[in-house]
């Protein structure tokens, strides 16, 4: 057993957890934060993508330990109040989700694409970086339309700042 | 206020909870003492359980019992059953053996449950379910379905002697012999359809709770027909009383067929919350989902088609072997007979057709409906055989179709379905134009001057969904009713709650359905709530599948909204004292048609609950409910075209483009119907190029992750065209058709045909990865 002290969409948390525990695990059942999904066993899947000191990683390959003292954004934590995060408006203006269980890992590793290619990024960029998240609902076809069109809203905004 | 009703690309109502975090799918929800269940599986594809030693498992921290089949067995909870019957040609009933939830003798597919261990956290679980001692005696496996028919093999049912099933014909044997023996050309190919995993993101996941006190069972659990399986877990695995069982199948996280079924684990969860008095968890891994979800196609097939001198196609023969893995699933039978054969005429008008289905057990995991379930075989199996005459008469693969479609409805083929409405030209045109199918030519040359090997290739599909009538699919063998039904309580404020026996799991049915029921009474989407999924709340339905939800389901909402309406036209014809067929409904307002008299539907909502002012003798209140049957299935149709380019050094296929032209008849939200068509068209070119479910010789699942099983990814796919044509589906109140499996069905022929018309060779198997492609152009 540890203490594990972070810091989760912005409220600092501590917990003594088994040295096993996986991040995942930790936001699931110990802090009640369930939209970050379990799709997989081999970290194939981009499910249970969460941020990390402003990094997408995929919170299943991350023993909780390995994560002590670093800030964690997960899906309940981007929006600003009754604000949509301007990648998770685009996911509902372009109907990038079906089942809506892939939705939250896609959300937050396209929020940190976004963040590295800013306006360089081109569909065939994009499809290669969403390698590691898979879909089984949409073809991609619509989350490709909306990560693009999230892409505008969120770089313009950044201009304007 | 815009009103989103029929037709409108109106955003999804429940976007917010998913794109938030608050979705909640079976594995969020926690009850209070809840446990954990670990299952203990088998590692070998066909051997004796000889002895399960639970000791070293119970003595491990936080374990709360350990079950075994025998037990199970021993408290008589039943058998997995096939709920739909096939006889054989010799007319004796299919061979069905004996499924019991955890196996206590004889294991026969790798990862089959032997024992289930019940702990207090999960690694719990898991730490205590490998502490199980089992010991098994090995007995010989077969995987291949042509080696389990052969003399010798390794036999998996006493009841079902050489490993068949059923062996099913349908159709005219005579009549098609004698179009054979009068055709002048002849083609012929062996077709298989490999096996596929369905893979919905959400791995399936159960929550069993029993009630002492009212000996009363709730179960949370993925999926797509909450009802189904309570009668199921009720009428025939003995697990409680239907009414002493609730089913929630809550947010659900895809399905694609495979959460159609009752599972083994849903039985075990329910019996070990009885036996342990704690609730009980089960969510599957990834692996145990490739291991234990059924599986989908899985076809080998010989198909011959018949011509005459002007390449009118005078016949059609296949003899095709179905696996069905170790036992048979829910519906599995259905799934290469009646929903393959009856699809074998495609678009044409095919005098005589004979197919012959033999169905085999292996030791695999089963299989059983997955997204299209027999229609994609058959339609691959019509447009690769269609692809290859043409090649083989010369003639445009195009015009062979068009000279062979059939143009006059309804059309009644030789294998039981009788297509009521299409225009496969309007679909043909379309693709051809979205693509420029006249350009290729040139497109052609100009790619091979660079070196690189260009195709094109068409896929004509028909499908037939929203099965039905009850009594026909009664007569066919189905053990259960085909229709949908629906309440519509409009409450006292006007804002109405419609309930519904179709079940969502990403099809977006709170806002189509809303959009339905919305633009009858010109109100807002917003005040209207779609409720499915617990069978506490909905009295019954028959659940999502087929792409029936709309034909039937949602056909069924109209049926209860237009004797919602009369109920409210009477009230208002009496308060303004008018004749009640002068009643009309417009934005929102009931009226007097032609004058300025109108009561605005909340008022009407009110008057029916105050009831201070009601026709003599009407109830109070308004609130009605419908059984709908349809009349036919529906039948979507469509033409893809895909076109590629293979790099011959490599093997690889890169797309150029991909045009899918659908005719769905009437589309309630287009913008829904397009996602649904782009999910469909990623899981058919998924199967030609990429997935494919491998058991090696002695049956282990070579492909048991996402690592080993290629998914596609974003990258694999084209961005997709999409172009809709329209028939008006006459069956219907809605003249909807369905569009869920359309894209699975259609797109796989499509692409084959593209990468052997690049290639020009044409023996190439799916999944035609780069290794396969490249065999087939340099040997
Ligand atoms: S659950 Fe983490 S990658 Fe699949
Ligand atoms: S929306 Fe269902 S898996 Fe992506």
């Amino acid at each position: 057993m540890s203490t594990i002290r972070l810091t989760v969409n912005g409220k600092p948390v501590s917990a003594d957890v088994e040295d096993r525990t996986l991040l995942v695990h930790l936001l699931r059942d110990h802090l009640g934060l369930t939209g970050t999904h379990i799709g997989c066993d081999t970290s194939q899947c981009g499910a249970c993508t969460v941020h990390i000191d402003g990094c997408a990683v995929k919170s299943c390959t991350v023993l909780v330990g390995q994560a002590n003292g670093s800030n964690i954004t997960t899906i309940e934590g981007i929006a600003n109040g009754d604000e949509l995060h301007p990648m998770q408006a685009a996911f509902r203006d372009n109907h990038g989700l079906q089942c809506g269980f892939c939705t939250p890992g896609m959300i937050m590793a396209s929020i940190d694409i976004v963040h590295r290619h800013g306006s360089a990024l081109t569909e065939d960029i994009l499809r290669q970086e969403l390698e590691g998240n898979i879909c089984r609902c949409t073809g991609y076809h619509n989350i490709v339309k909306s990560v693009l069109n999230a892409a505008g809203r969120m770089t313009a905004a950044q201009a304007a700042e | 206020m815009g009103i989103e009703g029929i037709g409108t690309r109106a955003l999804r109502k429940e976007d917010k909870r998913f794109i938030t975090g608050k979705g909640r799918y079976v594995d969020d929800i926690r009850l209070h003492g809840m446990t954990y269940a670990a299952f203990v599986r088998s590692p070998y594809a066909h051997a004796k359980v000889t002895a399960i030693d639970t000791a070293p498992a119970l003595e491990m921290p936080g374990v709360v019992a350990v079950l075994t089949g025998k037990e199970l067995v021993d408290d008589k909870i039943g058998n997995l059953i096939c709920g739909w019957m096939i006889h054989s040609r010799d007319g004796s009933p299919m061979k069905m053996g004996a499924w019991p939830a955890m196996a206590p003798e004889i294991v026969r597919f790798v990862g089959q449950a032997v024992a289930v261990v019940i702990a207090e956290t999960r690694n719990q679980a898991r730490d205590a379910a490998e502490a199980v001692v089992v010991t098994y005696e090995e007995l010989p496996a077969v995987v291949d379905m042509r080696e389990a028919v052969a003399s010798g093999a390794p036999q998996l049912h006493p009841e079902a002697p050489g490993n068949v099933i059923f062996d099913w014909t349908l159709g005219d044997e005579v009549a098609t012999d004698a179009a054979f023996k009068a055709a002048a050309n002849v083609v012929s190919l062996d077709i298989t359809n490999n096996r596929l995993a369905p893979n919905a993101i959400e791995p399936r996941a159960a929550i069993a709770e029993y009630d002492p006190a009212e000996e009363h069972f709730t179960l949370y659990t993925t999926s797509q027909n909450p009802h189904v399986a309570r009668l199921v877990l009720s009428a025939f695995y003995n697990i409680a009383q239907e009414h002493k069982l609730r089913v929630i199948a809550p947010d659900v996280g895809g399905g694609f067929g495979s959460k159609i079924f009752i599972y083994p684990e849903e039985m075990v969860a329910l019996w070990a919350s009885k036996k342990t008095g704690r609730p009980v968890k089960w969510t599957a891994d990834r692996t145990e989902a490739f291991l234990t979800d059924a599986h989908g196609r899985d076809h080998l097939s010989k198909a011959e088609m018949a011509f005459d001198k002007d390449n009118r196609i005078t016949g059609l023969r296949v003899k095709t072997y179905a696996n069905l893995g170790a036992y048979m699933s829910l519906f599995s039978s259905s799934v290469p007979t009646y929903l393959y054969a009856t699809l074998l005429s495609g678009q044409y008008n095919i005098p005589a057709i004979f197919a012959e289905v033999i169905s085999v057990y292996t030791n695999t995991a089963p299989v059983d409906a997955y997204r299209g379930a027999g229609r994609p075989e058959a339609s691959y199996l019509v447009e690769r055989l269609m692809e290859t005459a043409a090649r083989q008469l010369k003639v445009d693969p195009t015009e062979l179709r068009r000279k062979n479609f059939i143009t006059q409805f309804p059309h009644q083929t030789p294998v039981i379905m009788a297509s009521d409405i299409g225009d496969f030209n309007a679909s043909l045109d379309a693709a051809m134009k979205a693509i420029d199918y006249a350009g290729f030519p040139a497109r052609k040359a100009k790619a091979e001057s660079e070196g690189k090997l260009r195709g094109i290739g068409v896929s004509c599909y028909i499908e037939a969904c929203g099965i039905a009538p009850s009594k026909a699919v009664g007569s066919l063998g189905a053990g259960v009713g085909l229709w949908e039904s629906a309440e519509v309580r409009v409450n006292p404020v006007g804002t109405i709650e419609v309930l519904t026996g179709s079940h969502s799991h990403g099809q977006g049915h709170e806002t189509s359905f809303a959009q339905v029921v919305a633009g009858r009474l010109g109100i807002s989407i917003d005040q209207v709530q779609i409720v499915h999924g617990d069978t506490d709340k909905v009295q019954f339905g028959m659940g999502t599948y087929g792409s029936r939800s709309a034909a039937v389901g949602l056909s069924a909402i109209v049926k209860a909204m237009e004797k919602v309406e009369a109920k409210a036209k009477k009230i208002v014809a009496h308060q303004l004292e008018a004749s009640e067929n002068d009643i009309v409904i417009e934005e929102g307002q009931f009226k007097v048609a032609g004058t300025d008299k109108a009561i605005a539907f909340p008022m009407v909502a009110l008057a029916a609950y105050t009831a201070h002012n009601l026709p003599d003798g009407m109830e109070p209140g308004l609130k009605e409910s419908a059984f709908y049957d349809p009349s036919n299935f529906t039948f979507p149709a469509g033409s893809y075209i895909c076109e590629v380019e293979v790099d011959a050094g490599t093997g690889k296929t890169t797309f150029i483009n991909f045009v899918a032209a659908d005719d769905f008849g009437r589309l309630i939200n287009p913008m829904i119907v397009e996602g649904q068509v782009h999910g469909g068209l990623a899981q058919g070119i998924g199967q030609a190029l990429l997935e494919h479910a491998v058991y090696d010789e002695n049956g282990q699942l070579l492909t048991a992750s996402f690592m080993d099983y290629a998914m596609p990814r974003a990258e694999d796919l084209p961005s997709f065209k999409i172009q809709h044509t329209m028939t008006e589906c006459p069956g219907n109140p809605l003249g909807v058709k369905g569009c869920g499996e359309a894209g699975a069905i259609g797109a796989s022929a499509a692409v084959i045909n593209a990468i052997t018309d690049a290639i020009g060779n044409n023996d190439l198997a799916m999944p035609a990865s780069p290794d396969r492609v490249w065999h087939a152009i340099h040997g």
